[in-house]
């Protein structure tokens, strides 16, 4: 609980420091992005499930969102859950062939459900706009208080990501995140107990699906403009190198690695191209110098820092 | 519909599917003597067609010289990655694998994204432009080239694995890794063997595909997954069955692009690879394997 308040202590002053600075627009991303290294980790981290198709579930939240309020004029937070449920259910069903398959061939066959997405956001140019994407999307309102600076659109995306935050916590401490870890570890032992595997993944696969349409509608509505680049493989490669660097299993972790992955770019300006070259040397060199991630790394490290100094110490 | 349409769409099919078959047959190869899918593949054939431009350009050799080159240096990437990546991994879990192969391909996709910038090239011809008519339909020299070279590759492929002795010590591999490591068979070895082989044929499919198709730094994935989708439908089998996979690929995708639609030629292949995965995970011409724990 004290690591709850301290988080949110610091998502509420953050803007204190940075405020009306050009970085209050990247803590909007990067709170977008923890929602989703979230909802891939409940996945990945708990459950043990890959998948590398999840761009495609924040960008069908993205463009429901996108084309219902600008094309049927419905209510924006009404289309939010609309499209929420529809996605979850949309994995759920789909989940049960899936989630059959393991470890490369599941990798694989989400892979290809995110490019099939992917092909269809840039084929039906009707309603997507095609590669050359949709504009126009409305700003969140509440009566006459719209979200149209970076920092109400702060607030409101934390907001969401800090509740978000509290369920993933909530449910990885509960019987069904023991069942998710126990799956992990052995599916066959997990269903050797009683639990209903297969159920179980194909919920956590909607579940996590529906975060991410949630952030993907939030992703519309506070920059107004989206195309097919931003929900492709490589934003879903990026989403699990997030995961990866947070470390598997850990809700902070997912929050450290997104807020990382979100920042770097930031500081790496100039460099633009580097990027690519980086996250494939980040993951690499994570999953073989510190598997656990960041969340269980840095405490491992200071463990050791540690102990040395008292080593040195008693000799 | 006219039939010299329709065979000039399965024409087409076969010299694409031919390339599929080359590049699954290197998944293949991996998956069977070390059980990972490598999802940096698909680099290995862009490596090919980037480097034998390289060295016909900036180094003037003719094409007969760089091509053995070119297939040399992405050869020696495919060992350096088992080498530094895949055998120092601490925890080989599937998962594990399939992150670290995939932070391989992003790490080398970005580095040829700097040698070579974000432009498309083209490599010249290996014989010439002049299409050759058969039964109305036209084809590139190219197209016989690369159903040649495949043809070429399989024969070698067949030959290396049945009929040499590290050859039938990475089937033994396939088999049992601990039965073949008790025979007194490196398995370590095998696996660098394995990476060696399947970049080599990655690259050689990427090389005889650039003239056709130009080539630039990002097309290994679109042509790995489509190779990795050949080697699900023929059952991750290193021999015909991957080729079949390949070619019943590229047929189906040539038609599907000119009788259906070109912008959804690529959902064709992945429709087709998820419902061989959901139905007929031990590909179409399998028998069932039951799990075992």
């Amino acid at each position: 609980m004290a690591k709850f308040i301290c988080f949110m202590i610091i998502v509420i002053l953050a803007p204190l420091l940075f405020e009306g600075g050009y970085i209050m627009n990247v803590l909007v991303f990067a709170g977008i992005n923890t929602m989703l290294a979230i909802a891939l980790n409940l996945l990945l981290g708990y459950a043990g499930q890959i998948s590398l198709g999840h761009a495609g579930f924040f960008g069908i939240g993205a463009y429901l969102s996108g084309i219902m309020t600008t094309v049927f004029n419905l209510n924006p937070w009404f289309v939010i859950s609309a499209a929420s449920v529809a996605t979850g259910l949309f994995a759920f069903l789909l989940g049960f062939p899936v989630l059959k398959l393991k470890g490369h061939y599941l990798a694989m066959a989400t892979l290809g459900l995110g490019i099939i997405i992917y092909i269809i956001f840039n084929e039906t140019i009707d309603y997507t706009g095609g590669p050359s994407g949709l504009s126009g999307i409305p700003q969140l309102s509440v009566g006459s208080f719209v979200f149209d600076s970076d920092i109400r659109n702060y607030y409101l995306v934390w907001g969401v990501t800090v509740v978000i935050m509290l369920l993933a916590l909530n449910l990885s401490e509960s019987r069904v995140g023991r069942a998710l870890r126990a799956i992990h570890d052995s599916e066959i032992a997990a269903r050797v107990v009683g639990i209903n595997t297969r159920l179980l993944k194909v919920q956590i696969f909607a579940v996590s699906a529906m975060i991410s349409s949630v952030a993907g509608s939030l992703y519309a509505h506070s920059v107004t403009f989206i195309s097919p680049a931003s929900f492709g493989f490589n934003f879903s490669v990026e989403l699990l190198t997030m995961v990866v660097i947070g470390g598997l299993g850990s809700i902070y972790g997912s929050f450290l690695g997104a807020l990382l992955l979100t920042l770097l770019p930031e500081f790496l300006r100039g460099a633009n191209d580097y990027d690519i070259v980086i996250y494939g040397a980040l993951l690499m060199l994570m999953l073989m110098f510190m598997p656990g991630g960041l969340a269980r790394g840095i405490p491992e490290l200071l463990n050791r820092f540690k102990n040395s100094l008292k080593g040195s110490g008693n000799a | 519909m006219q039939f010299d349409q329709l065979l000039q769409f399965f024409l087409s099919g076969v010299a694409t599917g031919a390339i599929y078959a080359l590049i699954g047959i290197g998944f293949s190869i991996i998956y069977n003597s070390t059980g990972i899918i490598n999802f940096a593949q698909g680099e290995f054939v862009m490596l090919g067609g980037l480097l034998a431009l390289s060295f016909t350009e900036l180094l003037k050799l003719p094409l007969w010289a760089a091509i053995p080159c070119a297939i040399a240096v992405s050869t020696l990437v495919g060992a350096l990655f088992e080498r530094l990546a895949i055998r120092p991994l601490r925890r080989p879990t599937p998962i594990n694998l399939v992150i670290i192969t995939i932070g391989g391909s992003i790490l080398i996709r970005g580095i040829s994204m700097l040698i070579w910038g974000k432009d498309t090239h083209a490599l010249p011809p290996f014989s010439g432009e002049e299409p050759v008519i058969i039964g109305g339909a036209t084809v590139m020299p190219q197209h016989i080239w690369i159903v040649g070279i495949t043809l070429l590759l399989i024969s070698i492929n067949k030959f290396y694995f049945f009929h040499t002795i590290s050859g039938k010590a990475m089937r033994a591999c396939a088999y049992n890794r601990r039965a073949a490591g008790l025979v007194g068979i490196d398995v370590r070895r095998m696996v660098l063997f394995s990476f060696i082989i399947s970049s080599a044929f990655g690259s050689v499919a990427g090389i005889i595909v650039a003239p056709l198709t130009m080539t630039a730094y990002d097309v290994g994935v679109m042509l790995g997954l489509k190779g990795f989708c050949a080697a699900i439908i023929g059952g991750m089998s290193s021999g015909m069955a991957t080729v079949a996979g390949g070619l019943l690929l590229g047929i189906l995708e040539s038609m599907g692009a000119g009788l259906i639609s070109s912008g959804y030629k690529d959902a064709i292949s992945f429709i087709i690879l998820l419902l061989i995965l959901f139905f007929r995970p031990q590909g179409l011409f399998g028998k069932s394997e039951s799990e075992r724990v």
